[in-house]
């Protein structure tokens, strides 16, 4: 069974009796308010209790919204036990992009998967919680910082789903978005082999510049940072190299230049050091050292 | 009673009128009008940012405002919808002016206390109004203000929280003087399980006041220390733990429903008796599972948080206690729709928006056990089915509700009666919009749009058209009634002493209510006891 297919029977359960229940009480209330309005019943009549009564519409009640529970339990730990075998792939949650590694080391920006086969997700978070949300397997969990989370879904069929971020995470909550893109198995066996494009090498090696930028493409910097002097959720990038700075850490304000060691500090514990104007929300990044070099040659030239 | 000898409270005091004689009155009737006034003014404001909200999300992509801008204005809307409009609105204003008359009494037990509340009512509100204009800015967390975000935002959220905590203050005294109104003053004859379920309801309401707040108040007072002095409460890098805060805010923000809801649930059993001619059926167990659900309803927090990562043997516990908790106020509505049988209903404007009442509350619980299960809960929470899901309990619940009553009580409250046409075409159109506007929102979080987006994919489109067209029909409803209103005020015909035939101790004494709200005791029979016929 897919996890799709296991919360929509309980979402058809709990429908079917909502409905019947509503039908049930707006009918009766018309029903009263017609035939017993004041113009044809013009005295109102005492009703004794019934304790029977009141002890049906209490039981029945009880019943059904224990049917209701026992069943949402049962799809929610359906849910939570992913079948062995899965693919496991990591999510890092990150202001507003996910990031996707998979055992081998292979990394991308869109969810990849081969179809029919269950993939286990493992979510974390570098900085506030998001929460990682794909309709169309109807799961979601949150991703929160210092502590792990996963779910689990089935593809069964090919097309991109919608990943969404469903915790608010800040200004570009609503575009931290991306897909699950569904291969045929051997098909996604080739791309999980392949190198990444940042690793990539060969004849048609890019240029310093192209491999900075797809660094940074990867780690979502574009996000809050641009490099054509543009003020946007982060100072620009332009012209970072030497740069006259003014942060605030520890309570003090101060100013530096902009270097090597500056920014390599800018990079990996951004709220040591905060530049004084903007907020605390750059996410340490988690750059490995080839790509630090590669981004630091790039800072320079900008 | 000898009515014409006693100045109504509207009078002109002897120390002379003006906004003196309001601002500083320690009359409940007159407090109760100051509350009206400020919290409905916040209302209106929180109404218009609600409609710019839906303008924005008429289209994808920006229409109006930057995505700073509209997260600004969502955390606006709940902020006053929820801490300056809903909480303190629905025990506060009907609570103040109807809870002592309805059990015999001249005034709340602290008349003084009661002003102050106001005071600080009115503090925390333009401390709210100040976090918009200083610091970073307005705040833009959503109004749960959820950690780590809220920590690291530059926006002005140690001044909104601060304006939170200040506002529980208010909740918290007017919960006590409640109380002890309740215990202490009653008139000779009204005992407990004579009073009307009205109070009854505003009993069990002023509990959760002053026991729930004090837990708001710590949290905030936490946040507000992380902030300002990062001491890593909440901050895993420091050992904190982020889930701890979505425990305390939900431990009061939970109960806190039913602050919201539990006033409104009086007043229904208040009309419905009152338009069918009829007792109340099932009196004591209303008025008893008024208290149930105040108690229970601690334990069920947990069910904010069934995605947060939390252990999978809490999240199956809060399930099953949320789903015990639904029962006693699925009764309720059999209750209220068992009064009706054999009555000799009369369709006045109260009535017929109680029975609007009855339907979207309905829906709001049913939608609700969706929620409360977890498999299906996993794919609802944070969707738009959740936002469409509390606006039908505390709009088409407590602020439908909260129509019902206003009309019911305004010709009492103000000595006129307003034109029931306007009334009707004021229904008419926050029905229809009210359903176009929030039963779209439930099939987009089905859909699995997720809340406070500022933008979004374009296969959403049609129903967030059909959301934002029906603001608009809703919002002219709201605003027809209030012209309706305030048209009656200087227009409106005199209204009698008691227009409904209630049979109530508000209906014995004049239209507006004298000063000392009785001259003699009065006399307390069975409650709901139409047999022999109106209040005089
Ligand atoms: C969530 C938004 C966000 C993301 C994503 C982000 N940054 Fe930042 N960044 C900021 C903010 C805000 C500041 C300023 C405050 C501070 O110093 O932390 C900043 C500061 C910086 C600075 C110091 C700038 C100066 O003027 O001194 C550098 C360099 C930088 N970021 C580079 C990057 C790189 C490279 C990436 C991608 C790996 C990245 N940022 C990702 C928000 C972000
Ligand atoms: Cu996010």
């Amino acid at each position: 069974m897919t996890t799709t297919a296991a919360v929509d029977q309980v979402f058809l359960l709990i429908i079917a009796i909502s409905v019947a229940l509503l039908l049930l009480v707006t009918g009766l209330m018309l029903w009263f308010v017609v035939r017993y309005r004041r113009s044809r019943h013009p005295q109102a009549e005492e009703v004794k209790g019934s304790t029977a009564l009141e002890v049906a519409w209490t039981l029945i009640p009880t019943l059904l919204v224990l049917v209701m529970f026992w069943y949402g339990y049962k799809g929610f730990e359906f849910l939570r036990r992913p079948p062995p075998g899965s693919l496991e792939v990591t999510v890092t949650g990150r202001m507003w992009d996910w990031g996707f590694e998979y055992a081998n080391g292979k990394k991308s920006e869109k969810l990849f998967v081969p179809l029919g086969r269950p993939v286990k997700v493992n979510l974390r978070s570098v900085d506030v919680i998001h929460s990682f949300y794909v309709p169309a397997f109807r799961v979601k969990e949150d991703a929160v910082p210092g502590q792990e989370s996963y779910l689990w879904f089935k593809p069964q069929s090919m097309g991109p789903a919608d990943i969404f971020c469903a915790e608010f995470c800040g200004e570009r909550h609503a575009y931290m978005i991306s897909q699950v893109i569904v291969m045929e198995p051997a098909e996604f066996e080739r791309w999980l082999a392949a190198p990444s494009p940042t690793e990539m090498s060969g004849t048609e090696a890019p240029s310093a510049a192209d491999a900075a930028r797809e660094v940074m493409e990867e780690w979502g910097c574009f996000a809050c940072h641009s490099t054509d002097g543009t003020e946007s959720v982060g100072p620009t990038l332009k012209g970072i190299w030497g740069r006259t700075v003014t942060v605030i850490a520890g309570g003090q304000v101060y100013e530096l230049k902009s270097d090597e060691a500056y920014l390599r500090k800018a990079l990996l514990k951004p709220s040591d050091e905060l530049v004084k104007g903007y907020d605390d929300l750059m996410p340490p990044s988690e750059l490995t050292d080839e790509q630090m070099s590669i981004l630091l040659e790039y800072l320079k030239i900008l | 009673m000898g009515s014409e000898f006693h100045a109504s409270y509207l009078d002109v005091p002897p120390g002379g009128g003006g906004l003196k004689s309001w601002i500083f009155s320690t009359d409940h009737k007159r407090i109760a009008i100051l509350y009206l006034i400020s919290i409905l003014a916040f209302f209106f404001v929180g109404a218009a940012i609600g409609i710019l909200m839906r303008l924005e999300l008429i289209a994808p992509g920006k229409t109006l405002f930057e995505p700073s801008t509209y997260n600004a204005l969502f955390t606006l809307h709940g902020v006053i919808m929820i801490f300056l409009f809903v909480i303190p609105g629905m025990p506060a204003i009907l609570g103040n002016f109807f809870l002592p008359i309805m059990i015999g009494a001249k005034d709340v037990a602290f008349p003084r206390l009661n002003l102050l509340s106001w005071w600080i009512y009115m503090a925390g509100a333009l401390l709210a109004v100040a976090s918009l204009f200083t610091g970073g800015g307005p705040p833009d967390t959503g109004w749960t203000f959820y950690v780590p975000y809220s920590l690291r935002t530059g926006t002005n959220v140690t001044l909104a929280v601060f304006a939170a905590f200040v506002l529980g203050f208010s909740s918290i005294l007017t919960g006590l003087n409640f109380i002890t109104t309740v215990h202490r003053l009653r008139a000779p004859g009204m005992t407990f399980f004579r009073m009307p379920l009205f109070v009854w309801a505003h009993y069990a309401t002023a509990w959760i006041q002053i026991l729930a707040t004090p837990i708001l108040a710590i949290t905030l007072v936490l946040v507000m220390a992380e902030r300002l002095f990062g001491i890593g409460l909440f901050d895993p890098a420091k050992g904190g733990d982020p889930l701890l805060f979505q425990h305390l805010f939900w431990i009061y923000s939970h109960p806190a429903v039913y602050i919201m809801i539990l006033p409104p649930m009086g007043y229904i059993s208040e009309i419905i008796p009152t338009f069918a001619k009829k007792r109340i059926y099932g009196y004591k167990a209303i008025a008893l599972s008024s208290l149930a659900i105040a108690f229970v309803g601690y334990l069920v927090w947990g069910h904010h948080m069934f995605t947060s990562g939390m252990s999978d043997t809490s999240r199956w516990i809060f399930s099953l206690l949320t789903f015990l908790v639904a029962i006693p106020s699925g009764v309720k509505v059999f209750n209220w729709v068992a009064t009706l049988y054999k009555g000799s209903i009369e369709l006045e404007p109260p009535l017929v928006y109680v029975l609007a009442f009855i339907f979207l509350f309905s829906i709001g619980g049913l939608t609700g056990l969706m929620q409360g299960a977890l498999a299906t809960d996993i794919h609802l929470h944070d969707t738009y089915f959740v936002v469409g899901h509390f606006h039908y309990i505390i709009f088409g619940g407590a602020v439908f509700a909260f129509m019902a009553a206003l009309l019911y009580w305004f010709p009492k409250m103000t000595g006129r009666m307003y034109s029931k046409r306007a009334v009707w075409v004021a229904l008419a159109h926050q029905f229809v919009g009210f359903n176009m506007l929030y039963f779209s929102m439930l099939i987009l979080g089905m859909m699995g749009m997720p809340r406070r987006y500022y933008d979004y994919l374009p296969r959403f489109q049609t129903l967030h058209v059909v959301a934002t067209v029906g603001s608009w029909i809703l919002v002219a409803g709201l605003v027809v009634l209030a012209a309706a209103l305030l048209r009656a005020l200087r227009r409106g015909e005199r209204a009698p002493a008691n227009p409904w035939g209630g049979v109530s101790l508000e209906w014995t004494i004049p239209s507006p209510p004298p000063e000392e709200n009785f001259s003699l005791p009065p006399e307390v029979g069975e409650p709901y006891d139409f047999s022999k016929g109106p209040a005089r």
